[in-house]
């Protein structure tokens, strides 16, 4: 199973440059773990001690913000988009 | 008014780096906003004792009528700033206002004249495309909720920039208009602003644009700042002692606090403790129900309000707009779309202003914290109106009266003339009841 994962420039240098990579996990919890073992270091950027996605991290699943759906248990599926915004943009 | 000019000649800048607000991480002063460790917003840093040198009343008073008067302030390296005659607009006592609402001593900040869009995002999109030009960028570009597209698209024509801008496919007409006149690409997104804002990102990601609220958003949101020194100059050099602004992203709100400490802090005015109140629509009121309910954190909602141009769902700056309201004993408060309109007529109808929803919804929530007790009618209060009403005239369409269509004799105008009386009286016993 493969999920397209959009990568803002902050965390470009974990994907030798890539905007996009592809990856596995059956959620966002586990999407987490397989882009870690894709890019080593990048998990630690995105999430905080406990392991939660840091205060001004977004995350999109086909452009729906996780918090309007399951969280870290929010579901994926073969061919959805996941996006990493970090928050503090707009206004 | 000031004639618009591009200068040409080099001073040293007064800003050092970009710092993280959370981590304290510091970074070059480039095309960047976001921290690479904690992903904490970036923040200018400048070197006040430097400022402290250079600035002084006098100084300020004989520099430009506009926001560049405070340009020791802002974050441009070379004196080749965008001068539109942005800033300088006018500080109003209130007379019949105040009194409507009890109030002795309010003033009300008119930024609905700005120049050149008529909103305050004049202030901050000269600062942005002057950093822009500074750093190479020959393409701006911008997530709007129209202020913002009007102002980027009139700038940018104004400097030869290319300028392309995105919005929420659902905006006031007057806004679509008001941005397409300058001839820029528009990408109307079927999305709410949220979405605009998040499409704009993953692009800023891969288009080399500089997004002046997004990679450009550390020198964009310091041109706020300008609110603040204004106030305090045209008070005589004082600071107030409440202020109300509109909360959408929470950074105009955040960036009126850091001017109103900077100035302190370079000793051009007294210390004072100033209360900062925030205003809200119900329909997207993030950072007022997070200061309702004695949160810390935001819950990013979904917008549904006619106040359109502050409907943002998931605001940047929320969490330091709740910080700040506390930490000065202010209040965030949220009123829904009926107030907001009232709150239009009310600054229509006692000081001759036409706001747009935004202002209806700072007048509506300033009335609401007079009513609640929550402003002394002895306070020096400023409330910033930041935007026009001729942009959102959708908004108030049905709630106003309509013209009586006479014939061109005498007659049909006294008979027009009684007609309007009697309304009028049985609008007053309406009120009086």
């Amino acid at each position: 199973m493969a999920v397209k994962v959009l990568v803002p420039t902050a965390l470009q240098k974990f994907t030798q440059n890539q905007a996009t990579i592809e990856c596995g996990g059956a959620n966002i919890k586990e999407l987490l773990e397989s882009l870690e073992s894709n890019c080593p270091g990048i998990k630690a950027r995105l999430c905080d001690e406990q392991g939660n996605p840091r205060r001004f991290l977004n995350l999109y699943v086909n452009s729906e913000d996780i918090r309007f759906l399951d969280g870290v248990e929010t579901s994926l599926n073969d061919g959805d988009e996941v996006s990493i915004v970090p928050a503090v943009a707009g206004g | 008014m000031t004639q618009a000019t591009i200068k040409t000649s080099f001073t040293t800048a007064n800003f050092t780096s970009l710092v993280c607000k959370e981590c304290g991480a510091e970074y070059e002063p480039k095309a960047t906003h976001v921290c690479e460790f904690c992903f904490g917003p970036l923040e200018v840093s400048y070197d006040y004792e430097a400022i402290k040198r250079k600035v002084s009343r006098e100084t300020i008073a004989a520099g430009p009528n506009s926001i560049w008067r405070y340009r020791e302030f802002l974050p441009v390296a070379t004196d080749n700033y965008i001068d539109v005659g942005t800033g300088m607009t006018p500080l109003l006592k209130s007379n019949r206002l105040a009194r409507r609402l009890g109030l002795k001593n309010l003033y009300i900040k008119n930024d609905a004249v700005n120049m050149p869009t008529l909103s305050f995002k004049d202030r901050v999109v000269s600062v942005a495309l002057s950093r822009a030009r500074e750093l190479g960028f020959t393409t701006v570009s911008c997530a709007s909720t129209g202020n913002l597209a009007n102002s980027t698209a009139a700038i940018a024509a104004y400097a030869g920039l290319d300028c392309c801008v995105f919005i929420p496919s659902d905006l006031e007409a007057g806004k679509v208009l008001g941005t397409l006149i300058y001839d820029p690409t528009l990408m109307a997104v079927r999305g709410n602003y949220d979405q605009v804002n998040r499409l704009c990102c993953e692009v800023a990601n891969t288009q080399g644009w500089g997004f002046v609220n997004i990679n450009l958003r550390p020198y964009y949101s310091e041109g706020s700042k300008t609110l603040a020194y204004e106030v305090a100059e045209q008070l005589g050099w004082q600071l107030p002692d409440h202020i109300v602004a509109p909360c959408a992203s929470g950074s105009l709100y955040t960036k009126i606090h850091k001017g109103f400490q900077e100035l302190i802090k370079v000793g051009l005015v007294d210390d004072k403790h100033v209360r900062f109140s925030g205003a809200q629509a119900e329909g997207c009121s993030p950072i007022a129900a997070a200061f309702l309910e004695g949160r810390d954190f935001i819950t990013p909602v979904k917008p549904n309000t006619i106040a359109k141009s502050i409907a943002i769902g998931n605001p940047a700056d929320g969490v330091y707009a709740l910080e700040i309201a506390k930490k000065t004993q202010g209040n965030i408060e949220l009123v829904n779309d009926a107030e907001i309109i009232e709150g239009m007529k009310l600054l229509a109808e006692t000081e001759g202003i036409f706001t747009e929803t935004a202002g209806g919804t700072t007048i509506a929530v300033l009335k609401k914290l007079v009513e609640a007790g929550k402003i002394d009618p002895e306070e020096t209060t400023v409330v910033y109106i930041t935007g026009n009403g001729l942009k959102t005239q959708e908004a108030v369409q049905g709630y106003i009266g309509e013209p009586y269509t006479i014939d061109a004799n005498l007659d049909s105008f006294h008979r027009a003339l009684e007609r309007s009386q009697v309304l009028n009286r049985l609008e007053w016993k309406q009120v009086l009841v």
